[in-house]
């Protein structure tokens, strides 16, 4: 009932729904079989499709909070700040499954779930600092204040994040860098194969659709608690 | 010197002002009255630049609001709840900063003859942290008064002191007023400011909702802000 | 400008003379970082070359500790909440409030520097008579008030204010410390400006941005 008279369901978004859902399986099937197995790793070098895939989801929607932020600053609208919300949640969720899904790989490819690389430690300030984010809306009352607060946070991280890493970064690091030229002392690299590179492909494709089918959602959960919480508001008489 | 038309304000899901007018002419001494909880803080924390309208017209001392907030600030006085006065300093070295802060020139001699005004002459090297609640609220005036503003607001002004020290003030603002400034005081006491004020305008529930003379200043009060004001008394 | 500068150093005036009477603060700092070396040379029970290797770490976490215990206390010096009211109903730009809170700041955290470096340098056994340390001192604790200020700015304005800060500025500050710490071991273990150049300029690029940033957003973060 609150769904046909509050806000029906977009079309577009339930046919957003099924897309990722067939997206994602196709990526999970390519991963499984149609990439082929890595020689020196064997299977677990199949994570890195997805690994890959979320730390770039989780990259692109935070970027897009830190220019959301922006963008409020100067023409402060309500929507602004729930897409907002919604790109930071989301960004913390593939970011904990970047982290996760390269511990999990790390165990047999470094012998070790961590370790000290630049990478992973600024990967894990970043979730800190947006976990920071978030304590910092739940502490304040005013949802304009809690805006503009999040808007300068979240652009304030931005750029701290990327200085951790060249901060750290002057140490040798482990990670291996796939794409683009490795370091000497990175281990567990190798060189990929044409289908490798598909699969990889497909996965960002699988994993963008999904994070903005999330997104979406988010977006407009965000947009219902607001109305009810305007409701209540005015059945409470101011 | 005063101009709202249709000013509204919002804090969150709530509407803490909605279409409000006034107008206060230079030299006018004016009550704003109405029950706790009715805007009139609010009100004058849009007018001392506080707080930023959500809609509507603002006009201080001939500056648009929020856009000319510095230049309104620059012939603004404002005593609010607080008295805004650092504890550890002294009353000479807080109201040396604020003269600082306004770039008042002289302001030493300033200094003294405020100091005398609100008769903390002798005190004048303790730190604030030591005084009575009647007299931050009486530092506080001087501090509001240091650059001459020719606007002043005042929010509950009355509320510390005791019955001779009020009066006292009902004479420094009724100098104040006679020397060309504008002031409007936020109360919710009738009986305290009837008096002082050359009219009243009356504020519920964030709307201005009517205007009393000063004839009319009397006890004949509409019944309703009658009995809304007396229970915000409790 | 004349004007704006004024401002600025009358907002910081006013903090040192505050700070000046009560002695509160600075006094609360030290008696902190003394304690904190103590904790640290206790429970970390350590040859003399290791705890070489680690006294710049030590030194920046308990600066950056009684660094946050400062950024608390200016703020809430100013009105209820920290709302800054008084200095907002003056005449001055919103950001000559931040710089003066900024550079008071930063005082404190120098003068609690200078009287505990002393100590540091005969637990730890290190030279003082590092221009380089000292300019690493300068640059970090300018880095660490200048994003501190701002963010506390922010928490003060928030419920369990005094705990949101830390929470809020570790993360922040990071890339500071790791310089920090690693310029001023560069510079105590005498390996001198090459080995601590790349992290001087990390610190020189934060000391660049934060504060523009703070020019930039602390309007919006003191208005209502």
């Amino acid at each position: 009932m609150a769904s046909t008279s509050l806000d029906p369901k977009p079309r577009l978004l339930s046919a957003l729904n099924v897309l990722s859902a067939l997206f994602m399986a196709g990526s999970i099937y390519m991963v499984f079989f149609y990439a082929p197995m890595e020689r020196v790793m064997g299977n677990v070098q199949r994570l890195f499709y997805f690994h890959v895939a979320s730390a770039w989801v989780s990259m692109a929607v935070l970027i897009l909070a830190a220019v959301l932020g922006i963008i409020y600053l100067f023409r402060p609208q309500k929507k602004l700040d729930i897409l907002a919300v919604a790109c930071i949640e989301l960004g913390l969720v593939f970011a904990f499954i970047t982290v996760t899904s390269g511990a999990i790989w790390a165990r047999p490819a470094w012998n070790t779930w961590w370790t000290w690389d630049p990478r992973v430690v600024t990967y894990t300030i970043l979730i800190l600092v947006y976990m920071a984010y978030m304590l910092l809306r739940q502490g304040i009352e005013d949802p304009q204040r809690r805006a503009r607060f999040g808007a300068i946070y979240a652009i304030l991280a931005s750029i701290t994040v990327p200085l951790t890493y060249f901060s750290i970064r002057i140490w040798r690091t482990l990670h291996p860098v796939v794409i683009g030229s490795g370091s000497p002392s990175a281990e567990g690299g190798f060189d990929m194969t044409r289908p490798m590179v598909w699969t990889l492909l497909f996965s960002l494709l699988a994993f963008s659709v999904f994070g903005a089918t999330l997104l979406w959602h988010r977006v407009r959960l965000g947009w219902l608690a607001d109305k009810v919480e305007e409701l209540r508001m005015k059945a409470l008489g101011r | 010197m005063i101009s709202v038309s249709q000013l509204s304000k919002r804090y969150g899901y709530r509407l803490a002002l909605q279409g409000v007018n006034l107008r206060v002419r230079k030299g006018e001494l004016v009550a704003m009255l109405g029950p706790n909880g009715a805007g009139k803080s609010t009100l004058l924390r849009i007018l001392a630049g506080l707080a930023q309208p959500t809609a509507g017209r603002v006009e201080v001392a001939g500056c648009r609001l929020p856009k000319q907030a510095t230049g309104a600030r620059a012939q603004l006085g404002y005593v609010g709840h607080q008295p805004l006065l650092y504890e550890d300093l002294s009353a000479d070295q807080n109201l040396d900063f604020f003269a600082r802060l306004y770039s008042v020139p002289a302001a030493a001699a300033r200094i003294d003859e405020l100091l005398e005004l609100v008769g903390l002459q002798q005190r004048r090297r303790e730190p604030v942290r030591g005084f009575s609640r009647g007299m931050l609220q009486r530092l506080a005036l001087a501090r509001a008064l240091l650059h001459r503003p020719r606007v002043l607001l005042l929010d509950e002004p009355h509320s510390a002191l005791d019955l001779q020290t009020a009066d006292a003030l009902d004479e420094v603002l009724r100098a104040q007023a006679r020397a060309g400034a504008t002031v409007l005081i936020a109360s919710h006491d009738l009986d305290r400011v009837g008096g002082l004020v050359q009219r009243a305008v009356l504020l519920a529930d964030g709307r201005t909702a009517a205007t009393l003379p000063k004839a009319k200043l009397g006890r004949r009060l509409p019944a309703h802000y009658q009995r809304a004001l007396e229970q915000s008394h409790g | 400008m004349a004007s704006y500068f004024s401002a600025v150093l009358a907002i910081m005036r006013k903090d040192l003379a505050a700070e000046w009477r009560s002695r509160q603060m600075v006094t609360a700092m030290l008696v902190f970082v003394v304690l904190v070396i103590f904790i640290f040379a206790f429970t970390l029970d350590i040859d003399t070359l290791t705890r070489r290797q680690i006294a710049a770490g030590v030194l920046w976490s308990t600066f950056a500790f009684a660094g946050t215990l400062g950024l608390n206390r200016t703020l809430a010096t100013e009105g209820e909440r920290g709302s800054l009211d008084g200095l907002l109903l003056a005449p001055v730009e919103r950001s000559a409030i931040y710089f003066g809170k900024t550079l008071a700041n930063l005082f404190f955290m120098l003068v609690v520097e200078i009287f505990t470096l002393p100590l540091y340098a005969v637990f730890y056994n290190m030279s003082l008579a590092q221009p380089g340390l000292w300019l690493v001192l300068l640059l970090g604790s300018w880095c660490f008030c200048s994003v501190g200020t701002l963010l506390a700015a922010m928490a003060a304005q928030a419920r369990s204010r005094e705990l949101l800060l830390p929470v809020l500025l570790f993360p922040m500050v990071l890339p500071v410390l790791v310089a920090s710490v690693r310029a001023s071991s560069a510079f105590v273990n005498g390996l001198g400006l090459d080995y601590a150049l790349s992290s001087l300029n990390i610190l020189v690029v934060y000391g660049l941005i934060m504060p523009a940033l703070g020019f930039m957003f602390f309007d919006f973060i003191v208005e209502e």
